[in-house]
């Protein structure tokens, strides 16, 4: 099993609308594989459909070789999905130690480690423990959104515009931290940022109007300048 | 100084037992925006059903269980087959648990008869006692410490434990919790049979402080417990305590000094509250 996730001929709907028309893409284990495309294209609504919020109306999702879709979404994330939504999702009236809390379904030496090593990197959520989340700033926000979907072992991370709103000087320390996750788990992104996106991602998939159009490596993609313009605005 | 402890513990008695009918409202309505106008079925099922046990056994303890009992099976039952079908739906919500209400008290009357029934208090808790000039009911003081140990009990789970935050997460944004691989679904479903188990608590401590339970006597308690829950604010667990004392209070001391406006003052302090402050005394954020 050299893919992690294998997503194959999906088709979603919200309500009546047909947002996701046919969606087909492969995460190998232990990269960062980042979704592109245009907003409005279809990337956060492939995130929500692979963790059981959007329905699936046809079409197959494999993770480790078992088909998830349609599963419950408390069910997908135990089976190893962690997801950072691109509202961050942050509890607010929870404080910082809260809101990891409610995310450890274990309180053991090994999440405790991981714990203590995603506090290193997020040196701020420390300083801050007991602020309440709705007290943080965008960056702060984001970096604990990030921790949380961290704090337990998850094979997956499904990570959706974790640049989105922050200033640049954020961006950097966003990516710098993701690429030390990259080390240790394998990263589904979304990113509009393509700055952000080539340098973190290994291999790409474009999303244009609820389907994946291209795919490839990213550095290859870098090179590829009419393929940038035309599907994702960048010349 | 006498008549007004003498009124005061009154009022704090009657303020805990609304107090333990709006709290299971005010967290069904807090995690899962559910309104449910059934709630006084649960109040009158679980005074019938503990009053029932506790005549044919004597034991006061016991009535507490079955009435706990009987209120954890009804909210399962009522979770499941009422409120399941109608979330996100207000106006449903409304006219379906309005149905079930009516449903549990006409139920009530067909299982024990149409007829009033006399509960006098157990007999270690029928006395008084006398602090200076100051007659005390013993059981009056056990309601208050019933609803005192029950609030801090909440609280404490609410605040320090991991459920407590998973339940006030799910106020928060239920889909993100979900995604935490928590199952939201049986949250809602215990909180709802823990508000339900409350509610049925309630009803059998009301039995022998009213001397008397009947049918009815469910809708209009949950009359008042959803005043309180206005008044304290939607989904606020310590605004409820504060309201009921409040609404306990203030109904406890009118019924002697003004005894014609012992019901209206409830609706003037909610009237009031909405005026100045809509989203009652104590807001939470959802």
């Amino acid at each position: 099993m050299n893919n992690l996730l294998k997503v194959s001929k999906v088709k979603a709907n919200i309500q009546q609308f047909h947002i996701l028309h046919d969606i087909n893409f492969e995460v190998p284990i232990g990269e960062v594989t980042v979704l592109l495309g245009r907003n409005g294209a279809g990337k956060t609504t492939t995130l929500r459909t692979i963790m059981g919020l959007n329905p699936v109306h046809n079409g197959s999702i494999l993770f480790k070789d078992e088909e998830i879709a349609n599963l419950k979404p408390h069910l997908i994330a135990n089976k190893g999905i962690g997801y950072v939504p691109e509202d961050q999702g942050i509890f607010e009236d929870l404080t910082v130690g809260e809101n990891l809390r409610v995310a450890m379904k274990r309180e053991d030496q090994e999440t405790t480690e991981r714990l203590d090593w995603i506090l290193d990197l997020f040196p701020d959520l420390k300083k801050f423990w007991k602020k309440p989340g709705g007290q943080l700033s965008g960056g702060q926000k984001q970096m604990l959104a990030i921790a949380r979907a961290y704090v337990n072992e998850n094979d997956l991370l499904l990570i959706d515009e974790p640049s989105k709103g922050l200033a640049p000087i954020v961006v950097e320390k966003v990516m710098e931290t993701i690429l030390q996750m990259k080390e240790k788990t394998t990263i589904l992104l979304v990113e509009q940022n393509f700055h952000m996106a080539s340098k973190i991602g290994d291999r790409f998939y474009i999303i244009d109007d609820g389907q994946t159009v291209h795919n490839g490596l990213m550095e290859d993609l870098r090179q590829d300048k009419v393929l940038m313009k035309k599907y994702l605005g960048v010349s | 100084m006498d008549l007004i402890v003498t009124l005061g513990v009154n009022g704090l008695a009657t303020g805990m037992l609304i107090f333990l009918l709006a709290a299971g409202l005010t967290l069904i309505f807090g995690l899962m925006s559910v309104l449910n106008f059934a709630h006084g079925g649960l109040f009158i099922w679980g005074a019938y059903a503990g009053v029932w046990i506790y005549t044919a056994t004597n034991s006061f303890i016991l009535a507490i269980i079955l009435a706990i009992l009987t209120g954890l099976v009804l909210g399962l039952v009522t979770e499941r087959l009422i409120i399941r079908p109608v979330y996100g739906n207000h106006i449903q919500q409304i006219l379906i648990t309005l149905g079930f209400m009516l449903v549990l008290q006409e139920l009530i009357k067909v299982v024990f008869g149409p007829d009033q029934k006399a509960v006098d208090p157990p007999a270690w808790l029928a006395s008084s006692f006398q602090i200076g000039d100051v007659i005390l009911i013993k059981y009056r003081l056990f309601i208050i410490i019933v609803g005192l140990l029950l609030f801090f009990t909440i609280f404490f789970l609410l605040k320090k434990t991991r459920i407590g935050l998973i339940v006030r997460a799910g106020v928060m944004n239920r889909e993100m919790v979900q995604t935490l691989g928590i199952n939201i679904r049986f949250v809602f479903m215990a909180v709802f049979m823990v508000g339900a188990a409350l509610a049925a608590l309630s009803g059998v401590l009301h039995a022998p402080y009213s001397g008397v339970i009947y049918a009815e006597m469910g809708l209009e308690f949950s009359i008042l417990a959803f005043i309180v829950v206005v008044i304290g604010g939607m989904g606020s667990f310590t605004g409820s305590l504060f309201a009921a004392l409040l609404v306990g209070l203030a109904q406890a001391f009118m019924a002697y000094y003004v005894p014609a406006l012992s019901l209206a003052v409830n609706m003037l302090i909610m009237t009031i509250v909405l005026i100045f402050r809509p989203q009652g005394l104590f807001k939470v954020k959802g």
